[in-house]
């Protein structure tokens, strides 16, 4: 139950990409008959992908590496080709490390980068936003749904705000794209990174959606490909992959979203309501169908999960000892999670070949789990020892 | 990540719970940080006659407390003060490489609860 970590892929995905390892292994820049059957197949899912998020053709998807490409690619790419027409760019306190830290590069390139805060449910702050939007503003990057938390951004309108003064808005939907119904147009969105593997697709692609007119720079130079905004040959049979599992995301996303939030809110309210002491982190209703993101007090996030892992089950947790950094979770702090508020937090994503009897199955593990760390942490209450 | 030895720790934890009429108390760490420990000792004729603690932490955490109250238990006062973070690591069988700071406190806390004791010892031959 981690999968925010990494999906697995469709069977009828795999069954898609084969022939482009196999067999139809062409170049999509040849001429000859196997380059030309290479093109269609990437043209083809070009088209597949540009019809989940409703872009308004084809062309305006570049296909990439992943979302970290993606995310600095929009960011670095449009900050660089825009320079002349000023220097501030703008983003949330709960953005995924390739938007931060491209926005923190940038910063020691001569640009100005604002980290506009979020409130309690970590929706963005849209006075906050407002304020800080000024005539040199090129860029606001918001992420559609952060995967942490789950909250879904009120993406309307921010995109109203940025666009009344006249900055690009970039949308990271890497957690929310495949489960969420999302349209470029209707939402008036200028760039949005995708991933692939986020949808059942394979690891290792990814696209960005550019609108017609937004400036960007390419981030690699080489042979041209993707209208020159992203040279190297193509990974086709990542990128046919990815086709297929937007295919599959645009019919099945209804009634897969309409399972998980049920499944998602069983849970919830089985991880909560036994036990003393919990908490939601997010939103309760405005958050992504896959997202159930919870705390406890007293005890630590690593030492649940192994709990859970001896158990045969694996989620994830915000505290700094499951991290690289010795930090707790940036986005857990910003939505005003004290430091040790923040260590206690266990994160499950769900995924579409997840139970009912797998989430009851966690649900009445966590009482005994959570009262055996209790039992051990000095930080623990006496009555709740009792 | 972890090794067997410190999973059976973290899974049975030794000497765990407080002594309430302990003759040394130590507390390391910062919740803030992630983790905090407190050694309970009970010490006869110089010797760590009995010692618990107290946990809030990840499992390495967990696990080198229990494994430094196995280490101390029965050892005199100063072959407590002997045992360092890495004896404590090594009866592990090792600890991830970021866990030997964050997370290996324990011998920080048996110290503490040592020096506390001799502090308490001092303040009642001051009375007497």
């Amino acid at each position: 139950m981690d999968h925010m970590a990494g999906k697995p892929v469709d069977h009828r995905v795999t069954e898609a990409m084969l022939p482009y390892m196999e067999s139809s292994y062409g170049n999509a820049s040849s001429l000859h008959v196997f380059g030309q059957e290479a093109k269609r197949a990437l043209e083809g899912a070009r088209a597949k992908v540009a019809e989940l998020i409703n872009a308004e053709k084809r062309e305006s998807i570049i296909f990439t590496s992943g979302a970290t490409e993606s995310n600095n690619m929009a960011i670095k790419g449009v900050a660089n080709r825009n320079k002349d027409r000023g220097t501030r760019i703008i983003t949330s306190a709960i953005e995924h490390m390739s938007v931060v830290n491209s926005f923190k590069f940038l910063t020691t390139r001569g640009f100005e980068s604002v980290f506009v805060p979020v409130d309690k449910y970590g929706f963005v702050i849209l006075e906050n936003l407002e304020n800080v939007l000024s005539d040199k503003t090129i860029l606001v990057s918001i992420v559609y749904a952060n995967g942490e938390i789950g909250t879904v951004e009120h993406i309307k309108e921010i995109s109203k705000i940025v666009h009344g003064k006249d900055a690009y808005l970039h949308v990271d939907a890497t957690a929310a794209c495949g489960q969420v119904l999302i349209d470029v147009k209707k939402e008036n969105i200028d760039m949005l990174t995708i991933s692939s593997n986020d949808m059942y697709g394979p690891k290792g692609v990814g696209a960005l959606y550019i609108k017609e007119g937004v400036r960007v720079e390419p981030l690699l130079h080489g042979g041209g490909q993707e209208r020159g905004l992203r040279s190297g040959t193509e990974n086709l049979p990542g990128i046919v992959g990815f086709g297929k599992a937007a295919e599959i995301a645009k019919m099945e996303m209804q009634s897969n979203s309409l399972q998980l939030t049920r499944l998602r809110d069983r849970f919830i309210e089985g991880l909560l309501n036994p036990i003393p002491y919990s908490f939601l982190n997010g939103h309760p209703t405005e958050r992504l169908p896959d997202n159930v993101s919870v705390r406890y007090s007293f005890i630590e996030g690593e030492s649940m999960l192994l709990g859970l892992d001896m158990m045969g089950v694996y989620a994830s947790s915000g505290s700094a000892c499951t991290a690289k950094t010795l930090e707790p979770s940036h986005v857990l702090l910003a939505i005003g999670l004290k430091h040790e508020e923040a260590h206690g937090s266990l994160m499950f994503t769900l995924g579409k070949e997840n139970t009912e009897e797998q989430v009851d199955y966690v649900i009445g593990l966590m009482p005994g789990i959570v009262k055996r760390l209790r039992a051990i942490s000095p930080l623990t209450p006496k009555e709740l020892n009792a | 990540m972890y090794t067997e030895k410190v999973m059976e720790h973290f899974r049975n934890p030794r000497n765990m719970g407080e002594i309430p009429d302990a003759d040394g108390v130590g507390t390391v760490g910062n919740p803030v940080c992630g983790d905090l420990m407190t050694i309970y000792i009970k010490v006869k004729d110089n010797r760590l006659e009995d010692i618990k603690f107290k946990t809030f932490g990840c499992g390495s955490a967990i696990a080198t407390s229990s494994m430094i109250t196995e280490l101390a238990k029965g050892k005199t006062l100063e072959e407590g003060m002997k045992i360092t973070r890495a004896n404590v690591a090594d009866s592990l069988g090792g600890l991830p490489p970021i866990k030997m700071h964050c997370s290996n406190l324990a011998a920080d806390a048996l110290h503490a609860a040592i020096e506390d004791y001799h502090k308490r010892q001092k303040a009642k031959e001051v009375k007497e």
